[in-house]
């Protein structure tokens, strides 16, 4: 017995090989991962670097206005304090230098910003000036928008990379190479490999995408984004790997129950609705907390449901264990189903084969 | 040995296999013969377990397989098939660590076939960019790359030319001279002639004959002599004891009926005038096949 494990492992192993290293060597994996890297870097450097000639700052008073006059700033003249300080929180300007009426400025000025001292103003000035922070702790809520639809993509397109088990798995049936793989070591050990050398794929994915957020929001200034997007991260990768982990079993049995690509499309539909069904409801529910807390407890969407919620700050730390508990859970479950479907219908020829005869119909000595 | 024992198989109500039993000895290739659908593809899943069996069993050395043994078994599908976008070498190799070899074991048997099946040169190529013949040799290639103890082919010459039929049959050749139970069907009778020493024979599901070649030829084959003398040969009809199955002028074939008849025809003949030609006639193994079956 033991004997026999040492060589499902090794089987595994070489399945898992063979997967990662076709993977590896193909463009189109890395012109995916090169478009997620280059998005993530566009999203968050380009608006700074785009973002519209000269630094905006409002004015108050004719004094104020005097001192800005030759600091190469766009300055905008605003009625009284109130106004300015409403410039400030649209963010039509980063900051606005008004009167200091309570006397600790020696220029008689002072500036308001939104949650960061604006060092592009605070240079012109020749003294500095105190500043006031309206909300030294927000991210603008286009900023929330902009990380949930980046989290939310990055579901997306891994969720849909698991679609290379299905269209492996059908080579394989296709090219009928499954004979000789099935009469030299165990189906269960041809399924394992597969989800195992995917699901590393994916790991290493998220992984970069997890590293590269963070260098990408720094470099565009985003410093306070990034505080809050770091612990997310944190949850998303396991999050995600566990999610694949489930989604994998099910790619590998859409394939296995056709025979030729052409095919494929017919089988793969529940799982591509188990994919963007999520997607879907986070890009555009992210702000019904009902759904999302159920969304983040249901296994088939709590890997994006759940760090969305912990990003946006709605879940406690314990309820994304709990929720990573139960998502691994159905994993294994989701797993050993696939793996009777896969045995079941793998070695099967012919039109699409009907999930309650894969069920049955395992036909392997 | 490989010894399989009255396997049945059914799909549906339809009885593909019934009551199949037969031995593939240790280093001699034998020939397993059948027409389309009388069951030889089914049969060699069944030993490489690719398919169940409903009844029977199938025992290597006396054992059961279990899927270690079979791990060392190689296998070559009568629908060919290997990874279209992978190397050539690259997946030879990797079928052979998947038979068990080590790494450096398996690059080597895969360089050394490689060279043997002449497709060297081709080596770092993707499959589908070889011909549909240098395809099949790399198939050959992935049946024998550990080394298998047994080794089971189906078709394993159809869609080959006569020059790749030729390198293949050394290859397996070897393989057999070296002691290792060589089982190949083909529905090519006259290859199966040159090279087998055992013949299976299924005919709707059932085995009709099994043995060694020249062993079935005795069997089924009645002895038969073709005489050629200088003149006509019409009078051979007359001589009790024989079978006459064709006379064409001075040359005439016959079945022996009684015992020792052909030397009454041989005497006759010779007393009658000179004798160009008394020779036994070998029945092919399309003629025992069709009585056979």
């Amino acid at each position: 017995m033991a004997d026999g494990n040492r060589g499902f492992v090794a089987a595994t192993r070489l399945v898992a090989e063979r997967e990662v290293r076709t993977f590896l060597r193909a463009k189109g994996f890395w012109i995916g991962l090169a478009v997620v890297v280059v998005g993530l870097f566009a999203l968050s450097v380009l608006p700074s670097v785009l973002g519209g000639g000269p630094t905006k700052v409002a004015a108050v008073g004719a004094k104020a206005a005097a001192v800005l006059a030759d600091s190469g700033l766009e300055v905008r003249a605003a009625d009284d304090v109130d106004a300015a300080r409403e410039l400030v929180r649209s963010e039509e300007v980063v900051a606005a230098v008004v009167p200091d009426d309570a006397g600790q400025s020696a220029t008689g000025l002072r500036v308001v910003a939104l949650n960061d001292p604006p060092v592009d103003v605070l240079a012109s000035l020749r003294t500095a000036p105190p500043v006031d922070l309206l909300d030294p702790s927000a991210v603008s809520q286009g900023q929330r928008q902009l990380a949930i639809m980046v989290f939310a993509l990055v579901f997306l397109l891994f969720g849909m990379s698991g679609s290379a088990i299905a269209q492996s798995t059908v080579t394989e049936k296709q090219t009928r190479i499954v004979e000789i793989l099935v009469s030299t070591i165990p189906v269960r050990a041809l399924l394992a490999g597969k989800i195992a050398g995917h699901t590393l794929l994916t790991l290493g994915q998220v992984v970069v995408v997890a590293v590269v957020g963070p260098v990408a929001l720094s470099l565009g200034g985003h410093a306070e984004l990034l505080h809050l997007v770091a612990p997310a991260l944190g949850w998303f990768v396991p999050f995600m790997v566990l999610g694949f982990v489930l989604l994998a079993g099910m790619w590998a049995v859409a394939g296995s129950l056709v025979s030729r690509q052409e095919d494929l499309g017919s089988s793969m539909g529940l799982v591509m609705l188990l994919v963007f069904g999520p997607y879907f409801a986070v890009m555009f529910q992210s702000d019904n907390a009902g759904l999302m807390t159920v969304l983040s407890h249901v296994p088939f969407s709590a890997a994006i449901a759940m760090p969305v919620r912990m990003f946006a700050g709605q879940a406690q730390a314990w309820e994304a264990v709990v929720s990573l508990g139960v998502l691994a859970a159905t994993a294994v479950v989701v797993v050993l189903l696939a793996s009777r479907l896969y045995a079941g219908s793998v070695m099967h020829t012919g039109g699409k084969m009907a999930l309650a005869k894969a069920w049955a119909g395992r036909d392997q000595a | 040995m490989l010894t399989v024992t009255s396997i049945g198989r059914s799909f549906g109500d339809h009885r593909v296999l019934d009551g199949v039993s037969f031995e593939v000895r240790s280093g001699r290739m034998t020939g397993f013969l059948g027409a389309n659908g009388s069951g030889k593809t089914t049969t060699m899943r069944i030993v490489l377990g690719v398919l169940a069996a409903h009844s029977g069993t199938v025992t290597w050395r006396g054992e059961p397989i279990t899927g270690a043994v079979r791990q060392r078994f190689g296998y070559m599908p009568e629908e060919r098939g290997l990874y279209p976008k992978m190397g050539v070498a690259e997946q030879i190799a990797w079928l052979g660590r998947l038979h068990g070899l080590d790494t450096a074991a398996a690059r080597r048997n895969t360089d050394r076939l490689l060279d043997q099946l002449e497709l060297a040169h081709r080596a770092k190529d993707n499959l589908e960019e070889l011909s549909l013949g240098n395809q099949q040799r790399a198939q050959v290639a992935a049946a024998l790359v550990h080394d298998p103890e047994l080794l089971i082919l189906d078709e394993p010459f159809s869609g080959l030319d006569p020059i790749a039929v030729e390198t293949v049959l050394g290859v397996l050749r070897d393989r057999a001279a070296s002691g290792v139970p060589v089982l190949f069907s083909s529905h090519q009778l006259s290859v199966v002639e040159r090279l087998c020493d055992d013949v299976v024979i299924i005919s709707g599901g059932r085995i009709a004959a099994a043995g060694a070649r020249d062993e079935l030829r005795t069997r089924y084959g009645k002895p038969r002599y073709e005489l050629v003398v200088a003149a006509d040969a019409g009078w051979v009809r007359d001589v009790p004891g024989i079978s006459v199955s064709d006379v064409d002028g001075p040359r005439a074939v016959f079945e022996v009926v009684a015992e020792g008849a052909e030397q009454t025809v041989l005497d006759a003949a010779r007393h009658r005038g000179p004798v160009r030609g008394f020779t036994p006639v070998v029945p092919t193994l399309d003629e025992i096949f069709l009585e056979a079956i």
